[in-house]
């Protein structure tokens, strides 16, 4: 059983969990991800560790709140314990000196880029975070991203905050800005803000990371569920991802696999919600 | 010898001979393929005897020979013959510690029972459902758990994963007063016998029942660990102060078949379709929050015994038609006889001398069928196995919404890639000497990862050998000669 020894919102859908987790906390590296059975008959769902620390054993998640097991889970109190929590899995983030990195993040993907910009940074890079989301509300983790990034960009497709407009246009400025030299992108949210971005840093050779989030069961290489097609091949994201280059990733594919369950999902939120007499936030 | 119990030695060789095999009581077929209930119901205890009485007590018995781990299969069908059946379950264990597994699962027909003398009248006795019987008996009639009283030798040694070869593994070394932890990745310790083989086949609680026994034993068992990430063995053995290790993961990469179509929704290695069925319970969706796309017309490709366990899931999860595609002849099938003939009974259909071409999907991206194409046979090849060959122009489409591919794994390269000094062979199997060391010393290895994907008793048997290897290295007697 693994306690968790901090709970708190941050957002709208948005828990940030500690949990004790002693081997995991000591052996976790930057771009790592745990995965999570909150209860018994639950789900294993997998979950980007956000920072640990490994003097009091804990790791940090940050889980939006989008269905059954992250909702059940947004239910378990503060000393309350999962199930089972397994990891770090996943290659940990290639980290270099590149000189200037855009760090973009897309809704949640923002607790995915902020273990990088941190680790980006500490090697030495300056930081252009930008920080993109449908509406003002769902921007998250500003000031932890701005605290370690030179600059902080935020966009909203609606103009309720920050600049109008998607993190493409934000990104295409800075590229177009004689002042700032792209040497790399690390990029992680909905696939379709993925795939655009890469399409955009292809086309001036920028070298662009990705943090792919397919359907997975083990995060051991064993089921083959998280396939991902990259320059062609079959990969496993959990063993050889989750990150990979931008530019070689089949995202219409990706897309199209991450709807599977999705008759099943809506089936068992629509239960939950009813048993439990909640409702989550749309 | 004085008999005791029902007079077993009083029958003479005519008399076994004239008592034809039992049968085993089996939930009917059409029935079965709708609940997840296990198939075979167990032997009643006097078609038991009967059917023990069937054996000569042979005095060079060829049966033992069969056996991979050589137990004394005359000396237990006699005490089962003599209703002595907790005695008979003691005399299996000293050579084999899961007979209720392996009773189940183990391919008697090409070990065991094939070398009995009784296959040349007849029907050989049937004896690995007699080690279930005794097994399944003690399970039920035992009086407290296993207890070691051995001397505590303040020696740790860590096994790295819980299927058949490790648990084997570990239950010998506590035997020997070592302080065992086996490491497990996932939530539930067992391997393959909890994830992989199904319930109407390999109930769980028999296994569970296993593990408590292990644990009884003082074994530890520290799930949710993926050795590689979570520690290294290196810091096992540095760190955590483990004087040995035993690595015992398995094969568990699937191998697709590389065809165009495989990434479409709806196509499943079996691996993943029978984790989620039978290790998260999707097959009680939504009780279990792990959903799983059913089929009404699945297709599972290959042969063996995942192929059959597959498709006969499928059935189980409502399929309409479930179809056997392989790409080899009937005879030709590795999976066990028993299990081909009780998909038979299912109604799956078989498609042999058939190869898959390419998965065909609709607009939206599942699977809406599969070309295939026929094959007749060649020479022989590596196997010894005649070798398939297409027949040019012989493709035909089979319509289905779901394919499963069981067509083979290989050695996940997990522990290989981050043990630094860990020498594999060139599909990636780990190596190593006669007494199971690896290329690092005091690192043993056993089971699927160092053989291929081959069998639950042959796993036991490495567990089993490797904790005579550990015992003496541990103990100065068994050096590094790598
Ligand atoms: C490597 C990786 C890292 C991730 N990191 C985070 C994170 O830090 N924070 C966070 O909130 N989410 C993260 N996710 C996504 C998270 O796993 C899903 O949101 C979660 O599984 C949804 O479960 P649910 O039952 O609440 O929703 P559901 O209703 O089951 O599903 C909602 C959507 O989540 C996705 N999903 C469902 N089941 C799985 C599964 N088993 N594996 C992966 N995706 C699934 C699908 O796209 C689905 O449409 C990550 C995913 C991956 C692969
Ligand atoms: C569906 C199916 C049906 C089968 N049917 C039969 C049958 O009828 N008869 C028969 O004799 N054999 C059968 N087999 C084969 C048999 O199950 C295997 O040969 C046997 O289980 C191998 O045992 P093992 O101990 O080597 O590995 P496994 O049983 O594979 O166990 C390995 C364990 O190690 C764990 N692990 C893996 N990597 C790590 C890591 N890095 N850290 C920690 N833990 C890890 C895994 O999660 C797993 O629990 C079948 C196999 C399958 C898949
Ligand atoms: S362990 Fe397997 S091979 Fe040996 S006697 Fe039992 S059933 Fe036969
Ligand atoms: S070979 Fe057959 S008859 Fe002879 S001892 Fe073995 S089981 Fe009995
Ligand atoms: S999640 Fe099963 S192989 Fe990646």
């Amino acid at each position: 059983m693994y306690e968790i020894v901090d709970k708190r919102t941050i957002g709208p859908n948005l828990t940030q969990y500690q949990i004790k987790a002693p081997r995991i906390a000591k052996a976790r590296k930057c771009g790592q991800f745990v995965i999570v059975r909150a209860r018994e008959h639950g789900e294993r769902i997998p979950l980007t560790v956000a920072d640990t620390d490994p003097e009091t054993g804990t790791i940090t998640l940050i889980v939006q709140t989008v269905g059954k097991s992250t909702l059940e889970m947004s239910q378990l109190k503060k000393g309350e314990c999962f199930q089972d929590v397994v990891g770090p899995m996943g290659q940990p983030s290639h980290i270099d000196k590149f000189g200037t990195v855009v760090v973009i993040g897309g809704g949640l993907g923002t607790a995915v880029v902020l273990p990088q910009a941190i680790a980006l940074r500490e090697s030495g890079n300056k930081i252009i975070s930008i920080i993109g989301a449908r509406t003002k509300e769902l921007l998250i983790l500003q000031e932890q991203l701005g605290a370690v990034s030179d600059e902080l960009i935020l966009t909203t497709d609606d103009g309720s905050y920050g600049k109008k407009g998607l993190v493409t246009d934000a990104l295409q400025e800075l590229i177009d800005d004689p002042k700032v030299d792209v040497g790399a992108v690390y990029c992680a949210g909905p696939v379709i803000m993925m795939k655009f971005v890469s399409l955009l840093t292809k086309k001036y050779n920028i070298p662009t990371v990705v943090s792919l989030n397919p359907i997975m069961v083990d995060g051991t290489g064993m089921c083959g569920g998280c396939r991902v097609t990259v320059n062609g091949q079959s990969k496993f994201a959990c063993v050889d991802g989750p990150e990979f280059d931008g530019h070689q990733v089949d995202y219409d594919e990706l897309m199209d696999r991450l709807t599977t369950y999705r008759k099943q999902e809506q089936e068992s939120l629509e239960r939950f919600e009813k048993q439990h007499n909640c409702k989550l936030q749309r | 010898m004085v008999d005791k119990g029902n007079g077993d030695g009083k029958l003479t060789a005519k008399e076994r001979l004239a008592i034809e095999r039992q049968k085993m009581p089996e939930q009917d077929g059409i029935e079965r393929s709708k609940n997840f209930e296990e198939v075979n119901l167990g032997l009643p205890e006097e078609i038991a005897i009967r059917e023990a009485q069937r054996c000569l007590q042979c005095k060079k018995a060829a049966c033992v020979e069969g056996c991979p781990v050589e137990i004394d299969i005359p000396g237990f069908l006699k005490l089962i013959a003599e209703r002595d059946f907790l005695g008979a379950a003691a005399l299996i264990r000293q050579d084999n510690n899961l007979p209720a597994v392996t009773g189940r699962v183990c391919p008697q027909e090409t070990q065991c029972e094939i070398k009995c003398v009784r296959c040349k009248s007849g029907a050989p006795v049937a004896i690995g459902w007699l080690e279930r019987f005794a097994a399944d008996y003690e399970i039920a009639h035992r009086k407290g758990r296993p207890k070691t009283t051995a001397v505590k030798t303040g020696k740790k040694v860590a096994c790295i994963g819980s299927g058949p070869a490790g648990v084997t593994c570990a239950g010998e070394l506590a035997k020997m007063g070592h302080d065992v932890t086996v490491f497990e990745a996932f939530h539930k310790a067992g391997g393959v016998l909890v994830y992989g083989i199904p319930e109407f086949r390999m109930p769980n609680r028999i296994v569970e029942d296993e593990m408590e026994n292990l644990k009884s034993l003082g074994v530890k068992i520290e799930t949710n660990v993926l050795v590689g990430r979570t520690v290294t063995i290196n810091q096992l053995m540095e760190q955590e102060g483990y004087d040995s290790a035993f690595i015992a993961n398995g094969a568990g990469l699937p191998v697709f078949m590389k065809i165009p179509g495989e990434n479409f929704k709806g196509v499943y290695s079996a691996n993943e379709y029978l984790t989620r069925t039978n290790l998260m319970g999707a097959f009680q969706f939504p009780k279990y929050d792990t959903p799983i796309i059913a089929g009404r017309r699945v297709c599972v490709i290959g042969g063996g015994n995942v192929a059959m366990d597959a498709v006969r899931t499928s059935k189980r999860l409502g399929a309409e038609e479930s179809i056997i595609v392989y790409r080899r002849a009937r005879e030709q099938m590795p999976a066990r006889v028993e299990e081909v003939h009780h998909a038979e009974q299912e109604q799956i259909r078989f498609e042999m001398l058939t190869a898959p071409v390419e998965v065909l999907g609709t607009e939206d991206g599942w699977v809406r069928g599969m070309t295939c194409i026929r094959m007749e046979l060649g020479e022989p090849d590596a196997s010894g196995r005649r070798r398939p060959i297409p027949i040019e122009g012989s493709e035909f489409l089979i319509e289905c919404d779901l394919v499963v591919v069981a067509v083979g794994t290989s050695a996940n390269p997990l522990i290989t890639q981050t043990t630094p000094g860990l020498k594999t062979n060139k599909w990636g199997y780990i190596e190593t000497d006669d007494n199971l060391m690896t290329s690092i010393p005091g690192v043993f290895a056993g089971g699927d990862i160092i053989r291929g994907a081959a069998t639950v008793i042959l796993a036991m048997g490495d567990g089993k050998k490797a904790a005579q290897s550990i015992d003496a290295y541990l103990n100065g007697r068994l050096r590094y000669n790598g």
